[in-house]
C-alpha cells in the first residue's frame, strides 16, 4: 500500500470521525477512565513488545521505542 | 418578691449569654470546618509540594524460544533462547508553586538472557562466553503537567550495557489538550547514540574474511520524531493515531551474523548504512455495555530497505466484576523480505548487501493468549497499597519455524 493512499484514507477517516465526536464532560468520562480503556501500551506489554521488535522487522506507532539497543540475540 | 424577680431576670441573663456563646462556638466551628474544606491551609499547600510516592512497578518477563533459523549459523541451526527480565519503575510527584504537575519516573531494568545461536561465534568451544549476557538499563524521565492549560513537557535519558552493546539516549515530549478536552496532539523526539563491539565469527578473525573488516567498534545512532493525535468520539469510544519516523545511520549488521554463498564462501553479514523507517498506527477502544471493553490496534510499516509489515490485533477485556477482568488477545503480523535477503547459501558474489537474517525475512506469524487483571478497592489479597496485579501468557508462532512463550507478570503500588 503506498504511504500517500494511506495518509488520504487516515485524512478519510478523520474527517468522518471528528463530525461524530459528541462533548464528553468529565463526570461522564467514568467508562472512558477505566483502566481497561488506556489508549497505548499497558506496563505488563514491555517484553512482549520488545521481543517482537527483536523478531520482527517492522517496529515503531505503537508509543515505545523505535530506535536504539541492539536486539542481537 | 422583688428580690425574686431579680434573681429569675439574672438566670434568664445568664442562660441568654450561655446561648449566644454556644451560637458563636457552633457558628465558629461550622465556619472553622467551612474554611477547612474550602481553601487548604498553608501548611497543607506545604505538603503537597513535598515529593511523594505516586506508584511502583515491578514487572517481570520469562521468555523462551526455538526455532532452526538462527542468523548466526547463516540461516541455519537452533534458535534457541531464554530471556528472563525484571523492571522496576518508582514515580514521584509533587505540585509547583504554579500547581502544576511535576512527575519524575526511574527506571531500573535487568535482562538476562542464555542462546544456542550466539554459542555458536566460535563454533569449536562447547559452550562460549557469548552463550549467556545481562543487560542492565536504566531510565529516568521528568515531566511537568499543566492541569488548567491541558499541557505536558517532559525529557527523559536512558542507558543500556551489555557485554558488546551500549547505548544512551535522551529524550524529549510536549503535549497539549483541546479547549474541550476531547483531543490531545503529542509530539515527541528521541536520539540514541550506540556503540557495538566488533566481535566476529572466530574463523574470519584474523585477516581471515574475504572483505576486509573493520575491528573495535563502531557507532549506531538513530533519530526518531513521533507524532500522536487522540480523541474522544463518545462517552464509550476513543481512538489515536500514531506516526514515527526514524532514521538509523552507522553500523547496521551484526558482526557475528554470518552468510553464506552459493560458492560456498563464508561472509560477515553486510546491510546499509542508513535505514528510514516509516509506521502508521491507529488504535481503538470501545467500551461495549458495563462489562467489555475492546481494544483494537493496526499498523502498516515500511522502509527504505525493502520491507513492508502490516500488524493487527484485537484485546477483549472482560470485566467479571468492576475489579478482576479476563483479556484474552490476538496479534496477526504479516512482512515482506528487505532486499537483502537470501536463505542459507543462496546468495551470489557481487551482491553489495547481504544477509540471511530470518527476522528480515518473509514471513507471517501468530500471537495469541490471555491475561488477567485485579485491582480490588481494599489492595490485592487485603493489602492497602497493593493495587493491582495483572498476569499475561502469549504464545508467538511464526511460519518460518519459531515458536515462542511469554509469561509477564505485573504488580503496582500505589
Amino acid at each position: 500500500m503506498k504511504p500517500i493512499l494511506l495518509t488520504l484514507l487516515t485524512g478519510g477517516l478523520l474527517t468522518m470521525i471528528l463530525p461524530a465526536c459528541t462533548n464528553v464532560k468529565e463526570y461522564q468520562k467514568s467508562r472512558l477512565n477505566d483502566a481497561e480503556m488506556v489508549l497505548g501500551n499497558r506496563k505488563i506489554e514491555k517484553t512482549e513488545l520488545s521481543f517482537q521488535s527483536y523478531r520482527e522487522g517492522a517496529s515503531g506507532a505503537n508509543a515505545g521505542k523505535s530506535g536504539g539497543g541492539c536486539g542481537c540475540n | 418578691m422583688r428580690a425574686s424577680r431579680a434573681g429569675a431576670a439574672a438566670v434568664i441573663d445568664h442562660q441568654s449569654i450561655s446561648m449566644k456563646k454556644i451560637s458563636l462556638t457552633v457558628i465558629g466551628l461550622y465556619l472553622g470546618i467551612l474554611a477547612a474544606f474550602s481553601q487548604p491551609k498553608p501548611d497543607s499547600v506545604y505538603q503537597s509540594r513535598k515529593l511523594k510516592i505516586e506508584e511502583i512497578n515491578l514487572v517481570s518477563s520469562y521468555y523462551h524460544q526455538e526455532g532452526d533459523h538462527a542468523a548466526v549459523t547463516g540461516g541455519i541451526g537452533s534458535q534457541k533462547l531464554t530471556d528472563i527480565s525484571n523492571s522496576l519503575e518508582i514515580k514521584l510527584n509533587r505540585y509547583d508553586k504554579k500547581y502544576r504537575k511535576q512527575t519524575w519516573s526511574l527506571d531500573l531494568g535487568i535482562d538476562h538472557y542464555t542462546s544456542a545461536s550466539s554459542d555458536k561465534i566460535d563454533p569449536k568451544t562447547l559452550t562460549s562466553a557469548s552463550y549467556a549476557d545481562t543487560r542492565v538499563y536504566p531510565t529516568l524521565a521528568f515531566s511537568r503537567e499543566n492541569e488548567k492549560k491541558g499541557t505536558e513537557f517532559g525529557v527523559g535519558a536512558s542507558f543500556s550495557a551489555e557485554y558488546d552493546y551500549t547505548s544512551i539516549g535522551v529524550n524529549g515530549h510536549f503535549s497539549k489538550k483541546t479547549k474541550n478536552r476531547m483531543g490531545e496532539f503529542s509530539a515527541k523526539a528521541q536520539v540514541y547514540l550506540d556503540q557495538i563491539h566488533l566481535i566476529y565469527p572466530m574463523e574470519l578473525r584474523d585477516g581471515a574474511s574475504p572483505e576486509k573488516l573493520k575491528t573495535g567498534s563502531d557507532a549506531r545512532n538513530s533519530f526518531s520524531g513521533t507524532f500522536s493525535w487522540s480523541q474522544i468520539v463518545n462517552q464509550r469510544l476513543q481512538l489515536m493515531f500514531l506516526l514515527d519516523l526514524v532514521q538509523q545511520t552507522g553500523y547496521l549488521s551484526l558482526p557475528f551474523n554470518r552468510t553464506y554463498f552459493d560458492d560456498g564462501s563464508v561472509h560477515v553479514e553486510r546491510l546499509p548504512d542508513s535505514r528510514f523507517k516509516l509506521p502508521l498506527g491507529f488504535r481503538a477502544n470501545y467500551f461495549v455495555g458495563d462489562h467489555l471493553v475492546l481494544r483494537g490496534y493496526y499498523r502498516y510499516y515500511m522502509d527504505n530497505w525493502g520491507l513492508k509489515a502490516h500488524t493487527a490485533s484485537l484485546e477483549t477485556a472482560i470485566k467479571v466484576s468492576p475489579f478482576f477482568s479476563v483479556s484474552p488477545f490476538y496479534r496477526y503480523y504479516r512482512q515482506t523480505a528487505v532486499d537483502y535477503f537470501r536463505p542459507y547459501a543462496a546468495h551470489k558474489a557481487g551482491q553489495d548487501y547481504y544477509t540471511s537474517n530470518y527476522d528480515l525475512s518473509e514471513f507471517n506469524s501468530h500471537f495469541f493468549g490471555s491475561g488477567i487483571r485485579l485491582a480490588p478497592p481494599a489492595g490485592v489479597f487485603g493489602i492497602k497499597h497493593f493495587n493491582s496485579l495483572e498476569l499475561r501468557y502469549g504464545h508467538y508462532t511464526r511460519s518460518n519455524t519459531l515458536q515462542s512463550n511469554i509469561i509477564s507478570l505485573h504488580l503496582k503500588y500505589k
